[in-house]
Parts: structure tokens; C-alpha cells; sequence
């Protein structure tokens, strides 16, 4: 199969997903007991003000009209208004603006862990794999199944401990202020980057080591030992060209963690990202926030292991060259 | 057949043979913790609802081990039954996903074909949901009691078990003594259960443990964010979050739930390693 169509193949898979994802998302959100408005409105709920939310959230239509509908606003980027804000005045907040604005803190947060703990975890597999069952890969093994076992907020805590309330170094909270310079921000950042770094750090860590060593238990490297060829240039010139893919995979994956974690770290600190977003939303059952906000992380899950699908097509020889 | 019992304890005796130091101290901490899960009521030395002292924050004194609560309340009371709560959820959890992942992976396996083709289909599809999202949007619709909580944690874990059992079935199925029970003229069901089963046994007590932390985690994080177990109720996430204000004390009151859930889940992850190397069976790493 010519790389063309594979991967064609797997851009029709990933919208096919997405679109199976947004199903999902909706039927959902939509199994409430009671309808929509009786969520919103709770003890508020007359027969007049609930004809008039559900005239409003357009309920009175069948319920694939209203999937269609959801889903086309969403893909145009209208994603109505909130209904936390909803109140008696029937006109909540836009919910595009706010995920605008939240979304640019929390790339911020999942970026900047993203850039250190990518290649930081890489390198440390890397190390541990040159010699399985070495010190170096002993100590790092043991280190990383300890951290695998912490709960997202544990680590956080602990540095909150240490470096808010007993050194007074970084602040224990992360609120923005518009005010903020560069500076401002690198500070109300190192605390919750280290915690979410340390939450994917030692999965990334583990699956890179062990991508490595099934590279370097294959035939081929065998063979390449077999001829003499010198260490160094084994790892780099024969073993890392074929650990790309599962390398990548392992990154791909952990986009999943750094979800969950985005989500804790962001609710520890108080920062003002789509995490913290969704999960009030979710306490107060404000269902369009929350099908924004699921359908957003869930399609960053899915484009990222679409992405890293094709680049394992890509970096393959075997399918680069066909025979 | 007759030599079964025997096999059995020459296994066992072999197993603790082969104990490293850190895989011992794991299985006795876990034995201790299932304790205190199991009895509770009669280890607490007060009732953990009660409020003791007016004093939030109170540091640990001879009368309470680790000091008082936001509220007042004996944290080692409440820590012992937050154990208790966490354990019990956690074990349901597992029970429930190995039950059904455990079940369609081996029926996928045995049947192969179409019915394989479509179940796999299907749970690839739920894979491609981050799992915190999933449990997010249920319990937005549905609210977080105990019921809800368990099946869909145990539904997302569901997705993983299948995988690894469906896998592990696959290989054995190409095996010639099933072959052997195919041309016998031995139902499906029959080889799962004479040869596939026991033949994954290892591997799956391996999967159990990895799966029952995956439970423990999961859980404390959704009801440190406020949506899993409800006050009163309290598991050890709960005790993480409704202390938080711990810290500004100078006090650790949060702390020791926290480092409870991870020295249940490092003592389980220590055992379920040790028992992969000693079985030599492989398993994905991905949650």
C-alpha cells in the first residue's frame, strides 16, 4: 500500500472518530433525568420559565435536529452561551469568548510542560535503555513506578508545601492579572508546570524504555552488533531511525495524561484554563460549557494521535519504500 | 491430576522463595491496608463524623494521632474510614471491569472473525475518549453516587481489560492442545474456560493489580476535584480536598491522605512488577 493512501486512510478514520466523539459527547450530555431545563432552572421551575428555556435552548426540535444543529455551530465556532450566568436576563455569557481566553492559558500550561518534559523523559529513557538492569536504569526504573503510582495532585502539593508556604519563593496560587509581564508569569507557572511535568514524566519515561529496548533486542540490531559496529553510532544511526514511531506513540499517549492532569493541576491552582472550566461547569450542570469544553479536549486527543499516527506511517522505511 | 493439591503448594512455596525484600514489604503493607479497609469501624478510635474539638487544624497530639480536620473531626478516624471507602470502590471497580472485559475478550478471542471484528471496532472507538472526559460528561448528567461512579469507572476500565484479555486469549488460541480440544469436538465455551482461563491466569492477576490502582487514582482525582464521592461520604481524595486549607496552617493535614493513596498504589505496582518478571509475561503499558 502506497503511503498516500495509508495515510488518507487514517485522515478517514480520525473524522470518522470525531465525529463518533461528538455523538458520544452529545447523547451525554443529553441523558439527563428531566430535560435540559429543568437542570437549569432546578427549584426556578414554573411551567412559563420552562416553555421559555426550552423555546430559548431550542428543546421543542427532535433530537437529531438538535445534534445536527449543535454540531454544525461547533464546527463554525458557535458555541452558544453559558447558562451559569443565564439567570432571569436569559442571556448568558458567549461561551466561544471564554474558551478563547481560557484555552490561550491552558496551551500556556500544557505547552511550556510539554516542552520540558518531552525531551527531558526521551533522554532519561533513552539513558535507561543503553543498559537494562544497569544502576543508572535501576534507580530511574524505581523512581518512575513510584511516581507512576502518585495521584496527579500529590506531587503538587508536596512543592506547594515546600516552595509557597515554607520558602515563600512562588506563589501558591496561579490567578491572572491582566497585568501581568513576562516575568509575573513565569512565576505563577513553575509550580503548577513542575507538578503536571512530574505527572507524565515517569509514564514517558517508562514507555520510552521500553520502545528502546524492544528496538534493540530486534534482528537487525543484532546483526549490526554482530558486524561490530560501535556503540554509539548503534544507538543513533540503528536504533533510534526505528524507534521514531513508537516513540512518537508513547508522546501521542501521553496527551491523555496531560488532559486529566491539566484538569487537576489547573482546579489545585485556580488557574484560569479550560480544565478548571469544565469542571465547574460540571458542578453546576451548565451542559453547554461542558459539551464545549469535552468536544475541545477530546478532538486535541484525537488530532494528536492522528498526527502521530502519520508520522509513524512516515518514518517507517518499509512503508516508505515499497517493494 | 491427582498430584494437583501438591502443584499448588510447591507453587506457592516457590512464590515466597522468590520474594525480593521490596516485593515482601509491598504484600504486607497491602495485607495491612486490606485490614484496615475490612475492619474499620472497630480500628477508628472515633466515630469520624464527630467533631471533637473547635480547633481546625489541630496539630497531632496523644489524643489525636494526626491532629483534627477542617471541621474539627479525628483525622485518623477519618483517614481509617476513608481507606475503608476507597478500597471498597476501588475493588468493585476492578471486579465489575475484569467481569465484563475479562468475558468479551475471551468470547472476541474464541469466536475470531465478525464477532471479534466488531467488538474490537467498538472498543477502539471508546479508546479514542480521553477517560477523564467520559466520566466528566456522566457525571454532569447523572451526578457521582456510588452506583454511577462504579459502573463508569469500571465501563472505562472496561476498554483496557478487554484489550489485554483479548490479546492474551488470541495467542493461546493458536496453541495445540486447543486445537487438540477443537478437533475433540470441545464447545467454545469449554475452551475458555479449560484452556484459555487458566492459562492466563498470571498475566491477569498482573493486569488486576495494575487496573485496581488505575481505580484508586482515578477515583481520589474526581473526588479531589469535588465530583466523586460526596460529603458526608469521604474517601481519601475527599480528605485531600477538604483540607487544602491545611497547608496555609503550616499544617500537613492533607498530606497523609494524599501519601496514603500513593503507598497503596506503589505497594500494589511494586507486586504487580515483581509478579510480570517472575511470570515473564508481557503487558502494555499504556493506561
Amino acid at each position: 500500500m502506497s503511503v498516500t493512501i495509508m495515510i488518507s486512510r487514517r485522515l478517514l478514520i480520525g473524522i470518522l472518530t470525531l465525529l463518533f466523539v461528538s455523538i458520544l459527547v452529545f447523547a451525554g450530555t443529553e441523558i439527563l433525568p428531566g430535560d435540559v431545563a429543568h437542570a437549569v432552572l432546578g427549584q426556578a421551575a414554573t411551567p412559563e420559565s420552562l416553555a421559555l428555556v426550552r423555546e430559548r435552548l431550542g428543546l421543542n426540535e427532535p433530537v437529531h435536529v438538535r445534534y445536527i444543529v449543535w454540531l454544525l455551530n461547533f464546527v463554525r465556532g458557535d458555541f452558544g452561551a453559558s447558562l451559569a450566568t443565564f439567570g432571569g436576563s436569559l442571556a448568558g455569557q458567549d461561551i466561544a469568548t471564554e474558551l478563547l481566553n481560557r484555552g490561550w492559558n491552558t496551551m500556556l500550561l500544557a505547552g511550556s510542560t510539554a516542552l520540558i518534559a518531552v525531551p527531558l523523559s526521551i533522554f532519561l529513557g533513552l539513558t535507561a535503555a543503553i543498559k537494562p538492569g544497569g544502576l543508572v536504569d535501576r534507580v530511574l526504573t524505581s523512581i518512575s513506578l513510584a511516581l507512576i503510582s502518585f495521584p496527579d495532585f500529590l506531587v503538587a502539593v508536596l512543592l506547594v508545601t515546600i516552595f509557597a508556604i515554607k520558602l515563600r519563593w512562588l506563589p501558591a496560587i496561579a490567578s491572572i492579572r491582566p497585568s501581568y509581564d513576562f516575568f509575573d508569569w513565569v512565576r505563577i507557572l513553575i509550580l503548577p508546570v513542575a507538578g503536571l511535568t512530574f505527572t507524565i514524566l515517569a509514564h514517558m519515561l517508562r514507555m520510552t524504555r521500553s520502545a528502546v529496548i524492544d528496538v534493540l533486542s530486534s534482528p537487525a540490531i543484532e546483526m549490526a552488533i554482530l558486524k561490530g559496529v560501535p556503540r554509539r553510532r548503534l544507538l543513533i544511526k540503528h536504533a533510534l531511525p526505528n524507534a521514531i514511531g513508537p516513540i512518537v506513540n508513547v508522546i501521542a499517549l501521553n496527551l491523555a495524561y496531560l488532559i486529566s492532569g491539566v484538569v487537576v493541576i489547573e482546579t489545585m491552582f485556580n488557574y484560569n484554563g479550560l480544565g478548571r472550566y469544565m469542571v465547574e461547569a460540571v458542578t453546576n450542570r451548565d451542559i453547554p460549557v461542558v459539551q464545549a469544553c469535552a468536544m475541545i479536549f477530546c478532538s486535541v486527543y484525537v488530532i494528536v494521535n492522528l498526527i502521530s499516527d502519520v508520522i509513524a506511517i512516515l518514518s517507517n522505511p518499509r512503508v516508505r519504500y515499497p517493494k | 491430576m491427582n498430584s494437583e493439591n501438591h502443584d499448588w503448594k510447591s507453587f506457592l512455596l516457590d512464590l515466597v522463595s522468590d520474594l525480593t525484600p521490596g516485593a515482601f514489604v509491598s504484600i504486607l503493607f497491602l495485607i495491612l491496608v486490606i485490614l484496615i479497609g475490612l475492619f474499620a469501624p472497630w480500628l477508628a478510635p472515633f466515630d469520624q463524623g464527630e467533631i471533637l474539638t473547635n480547633v481546625s487544624f489541630e496539630p497531632p497530639s496523644s489524643m489525636l494521632w494526626l491532629g483534627s480536620d477542617f471541621l474539627g473531626r479525628d483525622l485518623l478516624s477519618r483517614l481509617i474510614s476513608g481507606v475503608r471507602v476507597t478500597l471498597f470502590l476501588a475493588l468493585m471497580i476492578t471486579f465489575l471491569s475484569f467481569f465484563l472485559g475479562v468475558g468479551l475478550g475471551f468470547l472476541a478471542a474464541a469466536f475470531g472473525g465478525k464477532v471479534d471484528a466488531t467488538i474490537s471496532r467498538i472498543n477502539d472507538a471508546l479508546l479514542s475518549f480521553p477517560s477523564l472526559m467520559l466520566a466528566l460528561i456522566v457525571i454532569n448528567s447523572l451526578g457521582s453516587s456510588f452506583v454511577v461512579l462504579v459502573i463508569t469507572i469500571a465501563f472505562i476500565d472496561m476498554t483496557r481489560v478487554f484489550r489485554v484479555a483479548r490479546a492474551l486469549a488470541v495467542n493461546i488460541m493458536v496453541m495445540d492442545y486447543v486445537e487438540a480440544a477443537i478437533v475433540r469436538g470441545e464447545g467454545k465455551v469449554w475452551i475458555i474456560l479449560h484452556e484459555v482461563l487458566p492459562n492466563s491466569l498470571t498475566p491477569l492477576a498482573a493486569e488486576f493489580g495494575i487496573r485496581f490502582t488505575y481505580a484508586i487514582l482515578f477515583i481520589s482525582a474526581l473526588s479531589f476535584l469535588g465530583l466523586g464521592v460526596q460529603p458526608p461520604q469521604s474517601d481519601l481524595g475527599v480528605l485531600v480536598k477538604e483540607n487544602m486549607q491545611a497547608l496555609l496552617y503550616g499544617e500537613y493535614t492533607n498530606i497523609y491522605p494524599a501519601v496514603t493513596i500513593a503507598a497503596i498504589a506503589i505497594s500494589m505496582n511494586v507486586f504487580v512488577d515483581w509478579l510480570l518478571k517472575k511470570s515473564s509475561a508481557k503487558l502494555s503499558e499504556e493506561i
